[in-house]
């Protein structure tokens, strides 16, 4: 008898479920030599508690109802889940407070290659760990999960949410043009990002050329030397992260100042991973240094998960050669 | 060749956009001659190219089977969910992108006043019911594989929503463009990762394809 099951979603057999297995204990034996203590929450939330965190691209895709009538969602991520956790059960804790997770996630993506609607994910939140040191922790003990499940050629992409947002406030952009320019740059569209800087028609030509090279900048730390003026103010940031990272951690960043995450809940430097043998990122994360304060307790905070399904192909892939 | 577009794998389109697309490659120093010179192969690895229909380009380029690729606004328009940078607007390739009816009094129009609902076929769904939404009105969707312009002769719908060039095919087949929607013209994209990744040899193109 063959019996279905929702799209996007699958089963794992014992062969894969090792691979998978030997993938996760990697990450848990470093997240352990760092301090980072496990946690694990539930898989449903109130809906209400969820869009506190606000989730941008990342809708919840799966809603149920409860007897007395909430709304339920699938989690879309942990992060949001997390900060209402630390908000809740560790309101007085000792700083900054380092967590883990090995979990799933639920989202209504189109159902691809390495792209799924339920995806475990792993991954670690920093909190109360301000930037600069905070974010080059997290760069740190990512390179050294990925080094651990034994990827090799992985690169992991480093932008900042706030910088072309600086850019922006400096030519005084403000309103609707504004908005239209940062969606043209979330959808990824430098075509429409060229076409609405037109549209302004300021009068500084310089300004013009910067605001439409600057988002698509990718290169190594010689990429920040090149700016000037605000630019070079706004990649300060970046910078900062740049001087705390050791060499093996420096050279798999690739600077990436046009780079933009679907969740809305970012403040600054943000990051992906990437590997040639997959067409999409492995996993990444970022800053969120507004989103423990939506839940009442204001703290700064970084963190990242891998999705461990991607990791996988990736690694295979790697290994096949 | 030179040693920079060798590790760039290009989604080339067939059909209208081909020969332009080749002329480009061209122009870059990719010897195209092979893919001019055969019709029925898909996969020219010497040189890097993969030929398949404009609307499979951001499919492989998404995913990463293709680095960069070719293919029309037409075709992002309809699949705005596809994760892929658009780098450059190539310039060729221009249509229109048109709502039109049997010539004479507008029957789409008229559909509107009297039965509150246009029915429009086209092979362009999102793009049609975006246009719709945002000029607030109401539109039922015909989607038509093939000759959209049959549609409304049959009296099936009252309107089209289709791409064209020249508007030959609609002025033979007795439809006049009643509003114009968008223009469309050849894009370049790049998949996420292989833009980061590959980011010297992808901007390398770029800036060729940008002083040509």
């Amino acid at each position: 008898m063959i019996h279905p099951i929702p799209s996007g979603t699958r089963d794992v057999l014992p062969d894969e479920m090792r691979e998978l297995r030997s993938i996760l204990a990697a990450a848990h034996g470093i997240f352990e030599r760092a301090g980072y203590g496990e946690v694990a929450t539930p898989a449903l939330e109130y809906e209400d508690t969820l869009a506190i965190g606000g989730v941008g691209g990342a809708l919840p895709a799966y809603r149920l109802f409860d007897e007395a009538g909430h709304v339920l969602t699938l989690r879309s991520d942990m992060t949001v889940p997390i900060a209402r956790l630390v908000a809740t059960r560790f309101a007085t804790a000792e700083l900054p407070l380092r967590l883990c997770y090995f979990a799933h996630a639920y989202r209504g993506v189109k159902p691809q290659r390495g792209q799924s609607r339920e995806f475990l994910q792993a991954g670690i939140e920093l909190i109360g760990a301000p930037a600069p040191a905070g974010s080059a922790e997290a760069l740190t003990l990512l390179c050294d999960t990925l080094d651990a499940i034994g990827l090799r050629e992985y690169k992991i992409g480093l932008g900042d949410v706030g910088l072309y947002q600086t850019l922006l406030d400096s030519h005084g952009i403000d309103g609707d043009a504004r908005a239209r320019i940062l969606h043209e740059l979330v959808s990824r569209d430098f075509v429409g990002l060229g076409r609405e800087i037109d549209q302004l028609l300021l009068p500084d030509p310089e300004a013009v050329e910067q605001l439409k090279r600057i988002p698509q900048l990718r290169g190594g730390p010689e990429l920040l030397d090149q700016l000037d003026g605000v630019a070079q103010d706004a990649a300060e940031g970046l910078r900062l992260i740049h001087d705390r990272l050791e060499p093996r951690v420096a050279e798999r960043i690739i600077f990436d100042l046009g780079l933009v995450r679907d969740l809305d809940y970012y403040t600054g430097a943000i990051f992906e991973v990437y590997d040639p043998k997959l067409g999409n990122p492995l996993g990444g994360g970022g800053r969120y240094d507004d989103l423990l304060g939506r839940f009442g307790r204001s703290l700064p905070a970084v963190g990242w998960a891998l999705t461990i399904d991607r990791v996988h192909v990736a690694l295979a892939g790697e290994r096949s050669e | 060749m030179s040693a920079l577009h060798e590790r760039l794998v290009i989604a080339v389109p067939r059909g209208a956009l081909m020969k332009e697309s080749l002329d480009l490659l061209d122009g870059l120093g990719i010897d195209t001659s092979e893919v001019r010179a055969n019709d029925r192969k898909l996969l020219f690895e010497d040189v890097g190219i993969v030929t398949m229909r404009p609307s499979d380009v951001p499919t492989y380029v998404e995913a990463g089977a293709a680095d960069i690729g070719i293919t029309g606004k037409d075709v992002l328009m309809e699949q705005p969910e596809r994760e892929v940078y658009e780098l450059l607007d190539l310039g060729f390739g221009r249509c229109t992108m048109v709502l039109a009816s049997v010539a004479g009094d507008d029957a789409g129009a008229r559909a509107l006043r009297r039965l509150g609902v246009m029915r429009v076929a086209t092979k362009y769904r999102k793009i049609a019911l975006q246009h719709f939404a945002r000029t607030g009105r109401q539109a039922e969707i015909v989607e038509v594989k093939g000759s959209v312009e049959l549609a409304p002769l049959t009296g099936m719908v009252d309107a089209i929503v289709d791409l064209t060039a020249t508007g030959t095919t609609l002025r033979e087949n007795g439809l006049v463009v009643r509003e114009e929607i968008a223009t469309t013209t050849a894009r370049l994209i790049a998949n996420p990762v292989a833009h980061k990744l590959k980011a010297g040899a992808i901007d390398a193109i770029v800036e060729r394809l940008r002083a040509a």
